[in-house]
């Protein structure tokens, strides 16, 4: 076991300098998730435009783990279609949890979180952003696209 | 410090010092690498290890001792119930119970205070009943009373505290009053490591006629507890954090208190006689023992108890009091690292929590790991202290008998490897 394998540079980038930190005036979809376990938060907002994320940021505490992965979350489903996304948080899912080869196409830095798959107790601090972001964009669909505002906890 | 604090803590410095390099032989878990590094077990507050002769004593029930007891007429059975009761004798002296019926065998802390809220609780409190607790209990110690007081429509009220923990008396004196029916409080917080004056909150609970019970989960593994000179009228614990194994926990109760108690499980070996539409109950301890209990449990129970005596509680509390103010110290002198809980010489045990500025305790945790040193991180089942405290959850290191400087020493540079390696300081 190294500390590299974990704490790749990928992510200590993501989490020294986050991106898309911050939050939307007009989010179409508010959503918070939370790991009461270990006490990790991150809250999205999601602008959504004929079906198409144009804008998303985040805000939360936790584990360097959950809030790197979150700022690689933002860049990787920026500008894409909700068909695409459900693409990306399913090649997210099946690489941290079913032990999928890493997709680069879909999952950008993403990739980089395939080392915590070593570290099992940090398995949660990883997927909590994807998992926030399903749950969002599964009630905004049940909505029929109007906004909403959700919570989601491990 | 005041006069009369260190008057307080001087049985245990006078106690001969132990031998912790020595003790460390008597544990076989403790001589095996993690990660390619030796094992630093620093997670005691969580579960303690156990020495070779409580692993022993359970191979050995079951390898020649087995069987059901309190109801065979055969050998094995009569074997083991005596097993079981002479281990029940053996954790009443202890604690120094006046009888070991007094003493009734649990799953845990968290079972025994379950049992109470409803064999005691639901029988005595009432609506707009008080109970008092204070800011820093261990959920185990809180959320069974709110649930009392919700069946109960009682009222939960919160001994304030300051950031160290420390309860002011004469504001606990103040909240006493005839509503309050009883005062159920940590004994040593596992999160800050502060020691409650148990002593005189039950001297002052008993003149309003309240009844006090003590969450013991941390202070009977580490220092002399005697119910007796406490006057304490419960008193829960646990096993496996004090050199036993897991699934076996004591509440003890006075007699009186107990004798007037409906029981907590109903079924088998708890009953005197069973009509088809009612029953009447054992006397103590067997009301509160319904079922096949955990024999092998209690048995090396009561072998971990001999254990520590052995070793000396005196000197186990001077040991942990001196290591705890040692890792208080040496981490405080480090920058970017605040200690919670009271001073290094404040009224505290070896239970010591800090937080590392701008690194998350799992951060910690996790580059700690690497180089063989087991901590605990997280809001330690007391989220409402953590909110005290204003943090989302801290690292805690608890020693036992068998740490010693030189792992407290590895624990800092640890500290300082993961303030290096994620550039914060």
């Amino acid at each position: 076991m190294a500390l590299d394998d974990l704490y790749r540079e990928v992510i200590m980038d993501h989490y020294k300098r986050p991106r898309n930190r911050g939050t939307l005036d007009d989010a179409d979809v508010v959503v918070e998730g939370a790991n009461p376990l270990c006490g990790d938060e991150v809250t999205l907002w999601l602008e959504i435009d004929d079906g198409t994320v144009t804008g998303v940021r985040f805000a939360g505490h936790g584990c360097s783990i959950s809030q790197a992965s979150a700022s690689i979350m933002t860049e990787a489903i920026e500008g894409r279609p909700l068909g695409e996304i459900d693409e990306i948080v399913q090649a997210l899912r099946g690489m941290m949890l079913e032990g999928e080869e890493p997709n680069e196409d879909l999952l950008g830095d993403g990739i980089a979180l395939e080392g915590v798959r070593q570290f099992p107790v940090r398995i949660k601090c990883a997927v909590l952003g994807w998992n926030t972001l399903q749950l969002g964009l599964k009630q905004f669909a049940d909505s029929g696209g109007k906004p909403v505002e959700a919570h989601h906890r491990e | 410090m005041s006069t009369s604090t260190r008057g307080a803590v001087a049985p245990a410095d006078r106690a001969a010092p132990l031998d912790a390099v020595a003790l460390r032989r008597d544990f076989p878990i403790l001589t095996q690498e993690v990660r390619g590094k030796p094992l630093i077990y620093l997670d005691n507050a969580a579960t303690s290890q156990k020495p070779r002769v409580v692993i022993d004593a359970l191979r050995e029930y079951y390898e020649t001792t087995n069987a059901n007891i309190h109801r065979g007429i055969h050998y094995l059975s009569e074997k083991g119930t005596a097993a079981y009761e002479d281990a029940r004798v053996r954790v009443a002296r202890f604690i120094n119970a006046a009888q070991p019926h007094e003493v009734i065998f649990t799953r845990g802390t968290t079972d025994g205070i379950n049992m109470l809220a409803r064999a005691w609780g639901d029988e005595n409190i009432a609506a707009d009943d008080e109970i008092l607790l204070t800011e820093v209990e261990h959920h185990s110690n809180l959320v069974p009373w709110q649930a009392l007081a919700k069946r109960r429509g009682a009222r939960l009220r919160f001994i304030p505290t300051d950031d160290a923990g420390v309860i002011d008396l004469d504001t606990y004196g103040g909240m006493l009053g005839p509503q309050t029916k009883l005062v159920a409080v940590h004994h040593v917080s596992n999160v800050l490591g502060v020691i409650a004056p148990v002593a005189e909150m039950a001297r002052l609970a008993h003149e309003h006629g309240a009844v006090i019970a003590v969450d013991g989960a941390q202070s009977a593994p580490h220092m002399p507890v005697d119910v007796q000179a406490l006057d304490v009228d419960f008193l829960t614990f646990s096993g496996h954090k004090m050199a036993g194994p897991t699934g076996i926990g004591i509440l003890y109760g006075k007699e009186a208190l107990l004798d007037a108690m409906e029981p907590a499980h109903f079924g088998g070996s708890m009953i005197r006689m069973v009509e088809l539409e009612s029953s009447t109950w054992a006397d103590l301890p067997d009301k509160f023992e319904g079922g096949t209990p955990n024999i092998a449990g209690a048995i090396g129970l009561g072998v971990a108890v001999d254990y520590l005596e052995h070793v000396g509680m005196d000197a186990i509390n001077a040991h942990a009091r001196q290591l705890g103010s040692y890792a208080v110290n040496v981490l405080s002198d480090m920058p970017g690292v605040s200690v919670h809980g009271p001073e290094a010489d404040g009224e505290r045990g070896g239970v010591v929590s800090f937080t590392v500025h701008d690194l998350h305790p799992h951060d910690v945790g996790t580059v700690l790991d690497g180089e063989g040193i087991a901590i605990r991180a997280g809001h330690h089942c007391a989220q409402p202290l953590m909110r005290k405290l204003g943090v989302h959850a801290t690292a805690r290191a608890s020693v036992y008998l068998y740490n010693t400087t030189d792992e407290i020493d590895r624990l800092v540079e640890g500290v300082d490897k993961a303030q290096r390696f994620f550039g914060t300081i």
